[in-house]
């Protein structure tokens, strides 16, 4: 016990000599957080407050382009800007830089006279199969030309999706408007009043949103609540650019070969490590929590809240930052220079987290990274602070993330434990 | 050697080849060395010196044969045979960052001592090597020669009954070469085995009572430095040592 007490008391003083380390295990992944939690956070507020710039080129006169641009801004998604007469293409680009829009939206010349004639022609075919006799006036009923969109090409799919069907929402009510005015008109050769025409149209039915939760709470997710675990978990994985890096100083240096004649088996240093280090992910943790909880209302960021049960929050964090360890400890037995295990031990995490769902949510994957999703032990952290954080969970809802996590942490021991035999250091 | 006199190692037909590197193999070694000896191995670059302390001290294992270190079989009783030994290597073996003090407390508990022996020992070497005004400061900051005597200190805290030294005195000054043998002196009058390898053929000749030549694997010459010398009719270890390996240059890869 004294030999692991004065090991790990080593270990701790060389850490706290690594400013370099410390740097790394500290600050890049709480700058990390508070950036991505930043930026996501403005992608949540789209809707509410950041709306997109969009440039609308209005080349029509009529009635329909007025309200279709009514309908788009009510939308409330859209901060738009109108750009009269006929313009070209670069022109259009132009403006979008200049007024630095992500979307232009050009209505073509005639857009209202078309929609008349389109819902005129429905409005007849729709009483000539109710039986009744239509006007007898033909309308050609050619087609609308279509709207065109420009867009900035950062615009990620997923948004220019959403805004495409908001547009369309907004074309849509354009038309059914006419169509509803051209069928009324006919029948009763009155205008269709205002009132009735409102209670029409703008009568929908009402979404509600209800997040599901273990507990039964009803709080909203937000940036705060799904970035500040996932990125978490990152930071502690981030350490094997210390402890990576230092099992492999260990083995190349002078030190080890002095280590190797003395009647003390290498283990002791391997587990002293694993507890210095796991202290190290601990702190990580309750540093990068502590800010979500305090200091991001202070950036105007939502608060974080800690889930109800702290005893399943504190066995996840554990068990997560051990298998965090027991990697890089893996790694760093394998390497033969700190630069591989630098490199490697960088690009490995990264790939974890991608393939973990930490980038793109895992039940958004696709056929083989779906199920790749179960092997990153990244995955399984993830799903264990989201069932807590998220969903209210309790220790009972996480065991059967922490099972396969733990599973995956006594591989990395085995592999490490294999790796000291095969290169004879234990 | 008198006869019965207590050995402190012991090598029996000992054989061993580096795997993919023939040109440093052993082969039916055999090397006896008695209790309290100051024992100097010599030889050219990539003679095998610094092999056969490593095959000593079970960093690296025999092919075949026995290494005995009081009785003890290298390989097989390891932990055992690690107490009786300690190692001074040639390249720094501590930890850069740590003080003198913080090098000593981590190396002295790994070699099994207790709290206070620790305590104790530090105290005794750091004022015996000239090392106790710098006791608490980084060793990284330190001159080679002061970094030697911390290399030595840590060999020596938990008083081993044997001690390998490979190339303790490479580029240190004069006061620190001095001060490093009359402590290795002053060791092997209270019993303790030196076994010693050097380019320094004169610090040798001060330091060794027994030596051995060394090349190719093979033992050339074993005896007192006196005999040997009187037996190859020679003035100095320098020239029988180029009398019987030669002057061509040699390459240690």
């Amino acid at each position: 016990m004294f030999k692991l007490k004065a090991t790990i008391i080593k270990d701790f003083r060389i850490l706290l000599r690594d400013k370099v380390g410390i740097s790394l295990m500290f600050v890049m992944p709480i700058i990390l957080v508070v950036v991505v939690t930043s930026i996501q956070n403005s992608t949540f507020q789209l809707v509410n407050k950041n709306k997109l710039s969009i440039i609308i080129n209005n080349n029509d006169t009529g009635q329909a382009s007025k309200q279709l641009i009514t309908a788009i801004n009510k939308i409330g998604m859209f901060k738009a800007s109108l750009v009269s007469g006929d313009q070209s293409e670069k022109q259009i680009t132009d403006a979008m830089h200049e007024k630095d829009a992500m979307l232009g939206v050009i209505i073509p010349a005639n857009f209202s006279a078309k929609v008349s004639a389109q819902s005129k022609s429905i409005a007849g075919k729709a009483l000539k199969s109710f039986g009744l006799e239509g006007d007898s006036v033909k309308h050609a009923a050619g087609g609308i030309d279509p709207l065109t969109i420009y867009y900035n090409p950062v615009l990620q799919e997923s948004i220019r999706l959403s805004v495409q069907g908001a547009i369309r929402s907004a074309m849509q009510l354009v038309e059914s408007r006419e169509t509803l005015r051209s069928l009324y008109f006919s029948i009763n050769e009155k205008p269709l009043p205002e009132k009735l025409e409102n209670e029409m149209l703008n009568n929908q039915t009402a979404i509600n949103e209800i997040p599901v939760s273990k507990d039964g709470t009803r709080s909203t997710p937000n940036a705060t609540q799904h970035n500040v675990p996932a990125w978490t978990i990152f930071a502690m994985f981030f350490i094997i650019m210390s402890l990576g890096g230092s099992v492999v100083r260990e083995k190349v240096s002078g030190s080890f070969i002095r280590l190797k004649t003395l009647p003390t088996n290498y283990l002791v240093g391997l587990l002293s490590k694993q507890v210095v280090y796991l202290l190290v992910t601990m702190l990580q943790a309750a540093v990068i929590f502590s800010m979500g909880i305090w200091l991001f209302p202070v950036f105007g960021l939502p608060a974080l809240n800690l889930p109800s049960d702290l005893m399943a929050l504190t066995i996840v964090t554990i068990v997560c930052g051990w298998c965090a360890v027991s990697y890089a400890i893996c790694v760093g037995v394998f390497a033969n220079t700190q630069e591989q295990a630098n490199g490697f031990g960088a690009v490995s995490i990264v790939i974890l987290a991608c393939v973990g769902g930490l980038m793109v949510p895992s039940f958004a994957m696709q056929g083989f990274f779906k199920s790749a999703a179960d092997i990153s032990p990244m995955h399984w952290c993830l799903q264990a602070y989201y069932t807590l954080f998220l969903e209210g969970g309790k220790l009972k809802d996480v065991v059967n993330n922490i099972i396969p996590l733990f599973i995956i942490t006594l591989i990395f021991q085995f592999v490490t434990f294999i790796g000291l035999k095969r290169k004879k250091l234990i | 050697m008198a006869v019965n006199a207590p050995l402190a190692i012991d090598i029996e037909d000992m054989g061993f080849k580096y795997p993919g590197n023939p040109d440093v193999s052993f082969s039916k070694l055999n090397l006896k060395i008695a209790k309290g000896e100051r024992f100097g191995l010599f030889g050219p670059n990539g003679a095998g010196k610094t092999t056969l302390i490593s095959l000593m001290t079970g960093l690296i294992t025999a092919d075949e044969g026995h290494i005995k270190l009081l009785g003890l079989e290298v390989g097989k009783q390891n932990n055992a045979v690690n107490k009786l030994f300690g190692f001074v290597p040639q390249d720094f073996s501590f930890y850069q960052e740590l003080s003198p003090v913080e090098n000593l407390q981590f190396f002295g508990a790994w070699s099994g001592l207790t709290k206070r022996t620790i305590k104790q020992r530090t105290d005794e070497l750091l004022d015996i090597l000239g090392l106790d005004e710098v006791r608490n400061k980084p060793v990284e900051k330190f001159s080679g020669g002061m970094k030697r005597r911390v290399n030595l200190a840590i060999g020596v805290i938990h008083k081993p009954e044997i001690i390998f030294l490979d190339e303790p005195t490479v580029g240190v000054d004069v006061q620190t070469r001095h001060a490093i043998i009359d402590y290795l002196l002053k060791l092997n009058k209270e019993g303790t085995t030196l076994i010693y390898t050097s380019h320094q053929l004169s610090e040798a000749e001060d330091l060794c009572k027994q030596v051995a030549l060394i090349d190719n694997g093979k033992i050339i010459a074993q005896d007192s430095l006196d005999k040997l010398m009187a037996d190859h009719k020679q003035e100095s270890l320098e020239q029988m040592f180029l009398n019987l390996t030669g002057k061509d240059l040699r390459n240690d890869v």
